[in-house]
């Protein structure tokens, strides 16, 4: 792979994941959450709050944040920033939707593990 | 006479008619006035026109200035003669019977209705509504029966059009370009009541209306807009604004822009000729309603008089004269970052109150449903008042201001003793006071009891604890209504109290109508709403699981791993061999590392990965277990002990009696978690004087408690009532839960919320009203068909199958 190309990798249907929701996708590294607004943007994060490791894909998704369902910590979800007064970020990934299929970024994948 | 100075006036209306009168009453003698006016009469009030078109005031009302009047105070009266031509410099007027001389002109021509160059405008029945020609018009348009009108323009005048026609029996469409009526005046909130207004009203309003064509033959037929609707039109009354009356001054060579423009003293570019009223343009401005008008009118008065004056633009307020609408808007209400809000609602009233502040002033107000305080908060607009001391209680007007220190307290203490406080019960403040002080009364419970006061919905709680401190003094503490969360500014009260009177049936729809300040809520406020829509319309509102926290979306409780734990319903807490084999079966297969035997005399599993739930809840299932709904803010246990069947203290079946209630109970949602117990014998080894509900078996029947707590706090429970029966038993605590489902805020526990109900109001209505009690448990029971249905079998059955698999598992090389 080059630096110029990106390898978009299949991973479901939009429609697959319920607005307002979450679905994992499993790696050999860990789970990253794909997020669907109620607008239809996609987002894909780790599924590990920074906080005490709550899988961020079983949170309640809210405009474009997601609140952890541990402690309630707020999350951005274009940046992975924790929001409010509490301080963290979790890793964030290129995801995309092409003619209703999801696709992930092989290449940010790799890179960040 | 002849060396006084001569004034001619072209235009007899409202601005020009308050000029000669500033002016003759301050210097009668100063000119020699001569006054033309096309239309054929005198001056009246033109924004009472609406009135005569509604039919509730005469023409002979509304005149301001008659002939009577010009003549007694020396004015050459020349009404029905046009003024064709100004000559500045031989300084005299052209009308059809001459040349008039003057030393000083004032033009007055006021505005032409602006008519929307559309084909079909000039059809006979497209009339604008400007003058009593018109009125005359649309009066006799609407005198035949069945005859249907089509008001372009949903403003001030088209609506007051719209209004006066329905009121004389005609069909009535309103056409308005923009997203809400009366944009100008008043923000979408305040618009939305207008509009429902009106359509109660059974007038019909097409907002986002463009309109492309007027249609017809001999005389209107029909409208037709751009997106295809046609709306069949007997009369057609345009509507869409005004334009000044410029051609006489544009002709003249004056400095003309939209209007005729004048200086701070009304001179135009000619310092013989002053100009007022809608013809005029002042600093870009132009004004069309009645009192900068005539403050400007003011001005040009004691201009003519040589008076140092300056007419300074000043806010407008806006009152809408439509019988039965008190509307009132004025000033600036955009939103801003610099700007803060004060809105009070009342949609069962119909009242919306909405202030619009800035640095620590009010900028703007709109006010729809109660516009008593208009004029009052536009003074403070006007004059730029500091309300920093008033602002908590500013938005309940002038009649809460009165005394210092200006406090909520002393706004309650301002209030006669008519008022009312309670609208649930009709208690007025009166009633209240004299309770406190004559049977000396300290607490918010013993006010509740002996007054009823913020007994039902609660709602005035806030108020009748104000009115306590001002009775009391400062011992009493009072609590402020705190916000369901960042996203709104109403409590939870307000919030269900909405939710039923607007009928709203879903999660949008209350962010909708209730203005949520952020798009999609939030974690708190989505469970809350969710709940309260699940309670209020059982039958219709569609259960949104995503605005549920995860155990309750997936029906088990999460670890602080991620894994989940699965606890099943053990009725009454007694169990069987086959259902401990089955546990022990489930645990083995799937490697549960933790089983527990839980407080609410049941058994946890712990550790369940979350993808083999389904298959757990599978293999319970075959075995007879369902849901315990461990993880839900609904009925969780009713813990029991062996009662009469085995006891040797036992006075009653207490075991049975814990299953059948929770037979009968279980799926319920609640604001909070709910847990009961049935104790055989005052021993009370169910320990039911601690739970949300708990019934304590005696000899002669069961006591009935309710209001405890073991947990964050403890406390005993209260006593509701003696039964005697076990079905009254049922009755009365599914009377009582259901009470708490409806008034319940989300996550307030039965304590909590009988503490602010009120101990004696809860017993009274569930222990004294037969008919309330019945009528709570006829509610539970119809919200029990939707809800009794076992979550763990559904999705065992592939119910939400997404929620427990992942969308994907990416290989290594895929990844690379």
């Amino acid at each position: 792979m080059t630096a110029m190309t990106t390898n978009w990798i299949e991973i479901g249907l939009l429609e697959d994941i319920p607005r307002e929701g979450a679905r994992l996708i499993r790696t050999p590294s860990g789970c990253i959450a794909v997020f669907r607004t109620a607008g239809d943007e996609v987002h894909a994060l780790d599924d590990r709050c920074p906080h005490k490791g709550g899988p961020l894909s079983q949170g309640i998704v809210h405009g474009t944040s997601v609140t952890c369902p541990l402690h309630n910590w707020v999350f951005d979800l274009s940046t992975g920033l924790a929001q409010g007064a509490d301080e963290g970020q979790v890793a964030t990934y290129p995801v995309r939707v092409r003619e209703g299929v999801l696709q992930i970024a092989a290449g940010k994948l790799a890179a960040e593990r | 006479m002849t060396d006084k100075k001569k004034l001619v006036v072209i235009g007899a209306g409202m601005a020009s008619g308050r000029m000669l009168e500033t002016l003759l009453e301050a210097a009668p003698d100063a000119y020699d006035v001569t006054l033309f006016g096309a239309e054929p009469r005198g001056n009246y009030n033109r924004i009472m026109l609406s009135p005569v078109l509604a039919g509730e005031k005469s023409y002979e009302q509304i005149v301001t200035h008659d002939g009577d009047w010009y003549a007694a105070n020396g004015i050459a009266c020349r009404f029905g003669e046009t003024v064709t031509r100004i000559d500045r410099n031989a300084k005299t007027v052209t009308t059809a019977a001459g040349e008039t001389p003057y030393d000083k002109l004032v033009i007055a021509t006021g505005s032409a209705p602006f008519i929307i160059p559309i084909a079909g405008r000039d059809l006979p029945g497209v009339r604008a509504f400007r003058d009593l020609d018109d009125v005359e018009a649309m009066v006799e348009a609407a005198a035949r029966p069945g005859a249907k009108a089509v008001v372009i323009g949903g403003g001030l005048l088209g609506l007051e059009a719209a209004a006066a026609l329905r009121s004389r029996g005609m069909e009535v469409v309103v056409l308005h370009l923009m997203g809400h009526l009366m944009e100008r005046q008043l923000d979408p909130a305040a618009g939305h009541l207008l509009r429902r207004e009106l359509e109660g009203r059974g007038i019909t309003v097409h907002t986002q209306a463009q309109t492309k064509a007027i249609l017809g033959n001999e005389r209107v037929e029909a409208v037709l807009l751009d997106d295809g609707t046609v709306y069949p039109a007997d009369l057609v009354v345009m509507a869409v604004g005004i334009r000044p009356e410029i051609r006489i001054a544009v002709d003249a060579g004056l400095d003309v822009e939209r209007g005729i423009v004048i200086d701070d003293r009304t001179f135009t570019s000619d310092p013989d000729i002053l100009a007022v009223g809608e013809c005029v343009e002042h600093e870009r401005v132009c004004y069309g309603l009645v009192a900068p008008l005539y403050t400007m009118a003011g001005v040009a008065a004691k201009t003519l008089l040589g008076e140092e004056a300056a007419f300074r633009p000043l806010e407008t307020a806006t009152q809408l004269k439509v019988t039965g609408v008190s509307l009132y808007s004025a000033g600036d209400f955009a939103d801003g970052e610099d700007r803060d809000e004060i809105v009070l609602r009342d949609a069962s009233a119909g009242i919306y109150k909405r202030l619009v502040l800035k640095d620590n002033r009010i900028i703007g107000a709109v006010l729809y449903g109660e516009a008593a305080d208009g004029p009052w908060f536009f003074d403070h607009i006007r004059n730029r008042t500091d309300i920093s001391d008033m602002r908590e209680t500013l938005i309940f007007g002038q009649s809460y201001q009165g005394g210092a220190p200006l406090d909520p307290t002393a706004a309650v203490a301002a209030l006669p003793p008519e008022a009312e406080i309670c609208g649930c019960n009709g208690v007025c403040k009166g009633t209240i006071v004299t309770a406190i002080e004559t049977r000396g009364l300290t607490t918010l419970d013993e006010v509740r009891a002996h007054t009823k006061a913020s007994a039902s919905c609660g709602t005035c709680t806030g108020l009748v604890e104000q009115l306590m401190q001002a009775t009391l003094g400062e011992a009493f503490a009072v609590q402020a209504v705190k916000p369901v969360c960042g996203c709104t500014h109403l409590g939870h009260d307000e919030v269900r109290r909405l939710i039923r009177a607007k009928e709203l049936k879903s999660i949008p729809a209350v962010m909708q109508e209730l203005e949520w300040t952020s798009s999609g809520g939030c974690a708190k406020c989505r469970p809350a709403l969710n709940y309260y829509l699940v309670c209020d319309w059982p039958d219709e509102y569609a259960d949104d699981y995503q605005s549920r926290f995860i155990n309750e979306r997936v029906h088990a409780n999460i670890q602080k791993d991620g894994t989940y734990s699965v606890v099943p319903r053990m009725w009454g807490g007694v169990t069987s061999a086959a259902e401990l084999r089955a546990i022990a079966d489930v645990v083995d297969k799937f490697d549960i590392p933790t089983v527990k035997v839980t407080g609410g005399q049941r058994i946890d599993m712990l550790g369940i990965r979350k993808e083999d739930l389904p298959e757990v809840w599978a293999d319970l299932g075959k075995a007879g277990f369902v849901s315990g709904h461990a993880y839900a803010k609904g009925l969780r246990t009713v813990k029991t002990c062996v009662g009469s069947d085995w006891c040797r203290f036992g006075t009653q079946d207490s075991t049975g009696l814990g299953i059948a209630i929770e037979k009968f109970m279980w799926g319920s949602w609640t604001p909070a978690k709910v847990k009961m117990a049935v104790s055989g014998c005052p021993r009370n080894c169910a320990e039911a004087t601690c739970k949300d509900v708990g019934v304590i078996c005696v000899d002669s029947g069961f006591e009935i408690h309710f209001a405890g707590a073991a947990g964050l706090d403890i406390k005993g429970t209260e006593v509701l009532g003696h039964v005697a029966t076990e079905g009254e038993v049922m009755r009365h605590i599914v009377a009582l839960v259901q009470m708490y489902r409806e008034q319940g805020h989300y996550l307030e526990r039965i304590y909590k919320w009988a503490k602010r109900i009120g101990l004696d109001e809860i017993r009274r209505q569930i222990m004294d009203e037969l008919e309330r009690r019945e009528a709570y448990y006829e509610r539970f029971v119809f919200s029990q068909k939707f809800a009794q249905v076992d979550p763990w079998s559904e999705r065992a059955s592939g119910k939400d199958k997404h929620e427990f698999k992942p969308l994907a598992t990416l290989e290594l090389e895929a990844a690379q």
